[in-house]
């Protein structure tokens, strides 16, 4: 699966309240979500994005709650992927879970500024910035994830062991 | 292999030969916790799974406190949707009316985890059960539906960071100011996909409740867990709240761990977590007259009766700042129950305070205690992110309940000792 688009930038330790702040967890709808994404970061911030544009966070990206609403809120807003330096774990775990494509790539956020236009390859890991021409390589998912994900994901994976 | 905490603990429930760090182990679950916030999604991953019934009706727990008493028409039908779920499959450990607590203060009251547990909730402070010797950990909604569905769970077993605590504690210095003052040395992203394990004479001498507060924080250095060991302490506290057959563990001798980090706590201040992250840790004297618009004191960090006493010893016989909106949530009804009896509500009252219901209530922003553009806050809380309280131009500032009391009534952050 190949995605294009516009990279937003943000930095270290987002946490999951400038995702989504608490006062929208009222619903679960990603539509409704989405449109408050990084509302705890900027007011109307959501406004910039176009559908398929990518993100790219620093490290330790989608710290503190456990809140599955912030993957979805990424999903709602139109990003297929978060590329960062580092995730948190418990938003990793929620990424995947929710079919959000997540690419950590250390150092290399280095090589990407605000505005660059991206493509990024799931199935490979790899990413082309195409405004500087970098090709940047991702590291692996990890093998068992792979396999929930070959599964097609948490929720198909338990159907196969309650049916 | 002589094996940490984690790997003990993951051993104890797991068919797979738990090794080192890095690998994947299936695990059975001992207690599965969702809130009135992360049901309602698991809920609706449980029917897409397909699951009919949950994997034990004891061993699912369902607690509605962030919003409760619901604050709006939203939370409102959110919490029925989690109702309606819990009458349906069963459930025995639901809570939502005047027995609900903040859930993490709320399951070791009931006697529902100890120690060995393993502990899987859909909520980031879920870690808390570490000070029982529990290896307990948050997860998102989805991964708690599978959780309720199949009983078990995986986890890759961390590597552990040991941090040994010794010296002598000054009078005000309490485990909260511990646990802000690892954060602020090994940072937000210091325990990043590993666990915590304390040790030393500072934690052998600590009580539960204490050990408690500092297992919550282990998410804010991003640790997987906050493992103590279960001495004879542990063992004590269990069984008085009625949980059973609880045993001792520690960790063995020779075991392996990434990082030591060693705390001398001789001669330490209170320490508060400036904005906007709880690494940003300085000594209260550090503190140049901080003004504050409201204080809080509960949460699962520091809502229970040794927090209520503490900061009711500073409160008593004075009054709260009229320029300071002092807000006390008691975590459970008990706690509260037992602060009505031990005349700490009355002291609150009598000083100014204003004594709400146990909810979780301002700690997440949901309600009870919003804050305005401006406006500053010291909270016995965890988290002190931008916008954490309310608005995005607010500032939360983080403490133990005796600098919270302490600053209630100076109405800026101060040394407990200076009021
Ligand atoms: S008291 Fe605060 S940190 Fe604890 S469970 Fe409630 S919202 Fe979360």
């Amino acid at each position: 699966m190949k995605y294009t688009g516009k990279a937003h930038k943000v930095g270290d330790h987002i946490d999951t309240d400038a995702i989504i702040p608490a006062r929208f967890l009222v619903t679960s709808d990603p539509v409704e979500l989405g449109k408050k994404c990084f509302e705890g970061l900027e007011q109307g911030w959501a406004s910039r994005i176009n559908n398929g544009d990518i993100l790219v966070g620093g490290k330790n990206f989608g710290c503190g709650s456990s809140r599955e609403h912030a993957p979805i809120a990424i999903i709602g807003s139109g990003m297929p992927a978060v590329i960062a330096h580092s995730f948190a774990r418990i938003f990793y775990r929620n990424g995947f879970n929710m079919g959000l494509v997540l690419l950590e790539i250390g150092d290399d956020t280095g090589k990407i500024s605000d505005g660059d236009q991206l493509e990024v390859d799931a199935s490979t890991g790899e990413i082309k910035n195409l405004t500087t021409g970098d090709i940047i390589k991702s590291l692996p998912v990890p093998e068992f994830m792979a396999d929930i994900l070959s599964k097609g994901g948490l929720v198909n994976y338990v159907r196969g062991k309650v049916a | 292999m002589a094996k940490t905490l984690a790997q003990k603990i993951l051993q104890r429930h797991s068919l797979d030969e738990v090794g080192t760090a890095g690998q994947i182990v299936c695990c059975k679950t001992s207690m599965v916790l969702a809130n009135d916030i992360t049901a309602p999604l698991a809920i609706d991953s449980f029917r897409k799974m397909g699951a009919g019934k949950v994997f034990d009706r004891q061993k699912v727990a369902l607690v509605c406190d962030h919003f409760t008493p619901n604050k709006d028409i939203d939370s409102a039908e959110q919490v029925k949707k989690v109702r309606e779920f819990a009458r349906e499959m069963g459930i025995v450990h639901y809570y939502e009316g005047g027995n609900v607590g903040v859930e993490h203060a709320l399951l070791p009251e009931l006697g529902m985890v100890g120690p060995g547990d393993i502990v899987v909730g859909a909520d980031s402070h879920t870690c808390t059960y570490g000070g029982l010797g529990a290896f307990a950990t948050g997860m998102g909604s989805t991964d708690i539906a599978a959780a309720m569905a199949l009983g078990e769970t995986w986890f890759k077993v961390p590597e552990t960071i040991k941090v040994n605590i010794i010296g002598n504690l000054d009078k005000y210095t309490t485990p909260k100011d511990l646990i802000l003052y690892l954060i602020g040395i090994i940072g937000v992203d210091g325990a990043l996909y590993r666990a915590l394990e304390f040790t030393g004479s500072i934690v052998d001498e600590m009580e539960i409740e204490g050990r408690m507060t500092m297992a919550n924080m282990a998410i804010e250095a991003g640790g997987k867990a906050g493992l103590f060991p279960a001495d004879d302490k542990t063992v004590a506290y269990c069984l008085e709240k009625g949980f059973e057959n609880p045993e001792k563990i520690f960790s063995d001798d020779g075991a392996l761990y990434c990082r030591e980090v060693k705390i001398d706590v001789t001669g330490m201040s209170p320490q508060v977590a400036c904005p906007h992250l709880p690494d940003n840790v300085k000594a209260v004297d550090e503190l140049e007259r901080v003004k504050v618009d409201q204080v809080v004191l509960g949460s699962c960090t520091n809502g229970r009766i040794t927090d209520l006493r503490q900061a009711a010893e500073i409160l008593k016989g004075r009054k709260v700042n009229r320029d300071v909106r002092f807000i006390v949530l008691p975590a459970t009804p008990k706690i509260f129950e037992q602060a009505l009896e031990e005349g700490l509500i009355n002291i609150f009252i009598k000083a100014g305070a204003i004594v709400g219901p146990p909810t979780c209530g301002p700690c997440l922003g949901g309600h009870m205690g919003i804050l305005a553009s401006g406006e500053r806050c010291l909270a016995t809380t965890n988290r002190n992110f931008k916008g954490r309280m309310g608005s995005l131009d607010s500032e939360v500032y983080l403490g133990s309940p005796m600098v919270a009391a302490a600053t209630a009534i100076a109405g800026e952050i101060i040394h407990p000792g200076k009021v």
